[in-house]
């Protein structure tokens, strides 16, 4: 099965012929990702992708000519928010936003719009998501997979490269790879990711890599000590040497106060039965430690 | 990007908002000149406040009263070219001390959690409103904007009664929407008046009047957000914003300084916090956080490089790159070229995986580059050629000339 993506996804990418639409759009398709269209406002009737791949001028467009459900946002920052509202109101029940900067209070009524619409977004900011052997849709490298029981959400891009890539080489497969995005305001939070991850016969086991700020980590281990006991998790917290009061790089990764600092999620994680590593390459060994055969 | 109170004072006067008057100050003689201005308006004393964007600079002396405008130009005085941690105070404002009945705290943030604009209030005004959260909790009355409709009167008649401003609700329901104003005029992800205050005024009458006011106010702006305010682009303080920094935001490169002796360069956020911890972890110390962004071509990487050895303190130098968007061989090209201009040598270990790493493998080794296969690995090179760099550097320092 997987969560977010599989077997039934059929992609839309907007902002398809932009220089990162392209080139990521590519490599889906090239990773055997169902993608059916592209939409670029005025670029409606041309084909792309070496011909494979017919573009659009709106998502309504799309969607009525070839059953997308699923999009995938390389819109630059300014027209993001609009992008996200106009797969909405298409009737897309699943949006992946992979643009980086868009101001926060941009992001407040359109992720109300989505809840309200029953629709999801998946961050902005984020690197989206994988269900090894079926499909990617974002910006995640397909060669750091490989098929298997194990679910991944995370904050970040490179290091959930990272953190994949140990797995992978350590013989664990992965069911799905979730991007969250490192943004304050995000559509989709660890907590949601859980309970979709708590609902798939094919997770067996989960890791966690959060970062410092906010307190989505914190809520994430409070439910999963309440109702993930039985399934092997493992974690990794980003930003113990980070200083109070800085934005590092994200802009969603800030200590303010004492609020929002590695230690409190490593605590919260570890009251709630959930092992965290010091170093992504652990989270093979803790998963196994947790319970995890393979 | 955080900007100074009197820039602060400015956005909400624009919103409409109560703010007393006040004067900016260079010199001395400019906040005695002030101070003038304010006492012949009628005022008793003023008071002097730095201009500074860290916390604390009541405690650190940077706020003081003055009874008269020579008073102030020697509090003034004292105060400008006042170190508050770790920056110099250059201006300060002055403006007529108030005669305060009770203070309150008032704030529109960017909330995380319920993805709203969330209003803070309180009765407890005039202390850190993270000191009332952790002693009385109970004296605090949150607020959750309407995400699609904004604040809604009603909503802010509720925050202001709940608040405890009493008779002063309309005034107070007032200052809640422009709070909320302010903060979307300006792409605020925090608007903070504390304190809120109910000052008692004299008129040129006589007659005595309690209002509320803004009397001090804290803004931070959306960063993202910058790129369409380019009139909030002057706000950015240049005294206060260090050489590096500026350096790496028109490279487009995101960069922290730290204390440490490992300068790192990373691609991608997460990643780059990581390989902090890890150096750390090793033993060692983060000199800097990092990260040339995603698609980075060679011209960045020697733009990152100019900005860790900037950094005198910096003795090795940890590369780690994940590539993704970025190309390996980009990187490797552009660390190459780099070392062949950089001025000063210092040891270096890439770790360089993903997209094109066999051809970054094939160009670094080629250089003769340190290279580890795995980030731990690359932490504990790194950290072994810091020290080796420390003891000679210890050597060198206690041989005889």
């Amino acid at each position: 099965m997987s969560i977010l993506i599989g077997r039934d996804t059929r992609l839309v990418v907007q902002g398809i012929t932009g220089r990162e639409g392209e080139f990521h759009a590519r490599a889906m398709v090239e990773y055997g990702t169902p993608l059916v269209a592209g939409v670029t406002p005025g670029k409606g009737g041309q084909r792309v992708l070496d011909g494979r791949v017919p573009v659009f001028d709106t998502v309504h467009d799309a969607v009525r000519e070839t059953g997308a459900n699923t999009s995938c946002i390389f819109v630059p920052a300014a027209g993001a928010p609009d992008a996200v509202m106009e797969a909405v109101d298409a009737g897309i029940g699943t949006i992946f936003c992979i643009t980086e900067g868009i101001p926060a209070l941009d992001m407040i009524p359109v992720v109300e719009s989505v809840r309200a619409a029953g629709a999801r977004l998946i961050g902005p900011n984020c690197p989206g998501a994988t269900s090894p052997g079926r499909a990617k849709v974002g910006i995640i490298p397909g060669s750091v997979h490989r098929e298997g029981r194990v679910g991944v959400v995370s904050r970040s891009g490179t290091l959930t490269y990272e953190a994949v890539q140990a797995m992978t080489d350590a013989g664990l497969g992965q069911s799905t790879c979730v991007g969250i995005g490192g943004d304050p305001i995000v559509g989709t939070t660890f907590l949601d990711v859980l309970q979709l991850f708590a609902n798939d016969p094919e997770t067996g086991a989960i890791v966690l890599i959060g970062e410092i700020g906010g307190a989505a980590e914190e809520q994430a281990a409070e439910w999963a000590g309440q109702h993930l006991r039985d399934v092997p998790m493992a974690a990794f917290i980003a930003g113990r040497t980070a200083p109070e009061g800085k934005r590092m790089g994200h802009a969603g990764a800030i200590i303010s106060g004492n609020a929002g600092t590695a230690a409190s999620k490593v605590e919260a994680l570890e009251t709630a039965g959930i092992r965290v590593a010091g170093s992504p390459t652990e989270l093979p060994a803790l998963l196994r430690a947790a319970g995890l055969a393979g | 990007m955080k900007i100074q109170e009197a820039d602060a004072k400015s956005l909400l006067l624009a919103q409409g908002m109560p703010v007393p008057p006040w004067e900016v100050a260079r010199t001395p003689a400019e906040a005695g000149a002030a101070a003038e201005r304010a006492i012949a308006a009628g005022a008793d004393s003023v008071v002097v406040k730095a201009q500074v964007l860290v916390g604390g600079r009541g405690k650190a002396g940077g706020v003081k009263l003055a009874g008269s405008a020579a008073e102030a130009e020697a509090v003034a005085a004292g105060i400008l070219g006042m170190d508050i941690r770790g920056i110099t105070v250059r201006k300060v404002l002055v403006s007529a001390a108030a005669d305060i009945v009770k203070e309150f705290y008032l704030s529109a943030v960017v909330d995380r959690a319920s993805r709203r604009i969330l209003l803070i209030g309180s009765a407890e005004g005039g202390v850190e409103i993270e000191h009332v959260a952790e002693h009385n909790p109970d004296a605090i009355t949150y607020l959750r904007a309407d995400p699609i409709r904004g604040l809604l009167d009603h909503q802010a008649r509720r925050f202001a009664f709940a608040m405890g401003l009493g008779a002063h609700w309309k005034e107070g329901a007032a200052i809640a929407r422009g709070a909320v104003r302010t903060m979307l005029a300006n792409d605020a992800d925090l608007v903070e008046i504390n304190p809120l205050a109910i000052v008692r005024e004299t008129g040129p009458d006589g007659a005595v009047a309690e209002r509320l006011v803004c009397l001090d106010a804290k803004i931070t702006l959306d960063d993202s957000a910058l790129p369409r305010h380019p009139e909030l682009e002057t706000l950015r303080d240049p005294d206060e914003e260090d050489p590096a920094d500026r350096a790496a935001r028109e490279a487009g490169i995101a960069f922290i300084k730290l204390d440490g002796t490992i300068g790192c360069m990373v691609n991608g956020a997460g990643l780059a916090m990581t390989t902090m911890d890890l150096v750390k972890r090793a033993g060692g110390e983060p000199a800097n956080f990092l990260d040339i962004g995603g698609g980075a071509r060679a011209d960045k990487v020697a733009a990152a490089m100019r900005l860790i050895l900037a950094d005198p303190k910096v003795v090795a130098i940890l590369v780690n790159i994940f590539g993704g968007i970025t190309r390996g061989d980009e990187v490797a090209r552009g660390l190459i070229e780099a070392r062949s201009v950089q001025e000063r040598d210092v040891p270096m270990v890439v770790r360089i995986v993903g997209t094109n790493a066999a051809a970054a493998a094939r160009l670094l080794t080629e250089a003769r580059f340190e290279t580890a296969a795995t980030l731990d690995e690359a932490a504990a090179k790194a950290v072994a050629a810091a020290r080796a760099a420390a003891k000679v550097a210890a050597r060198v320092a206690g041989s005889p000339a």
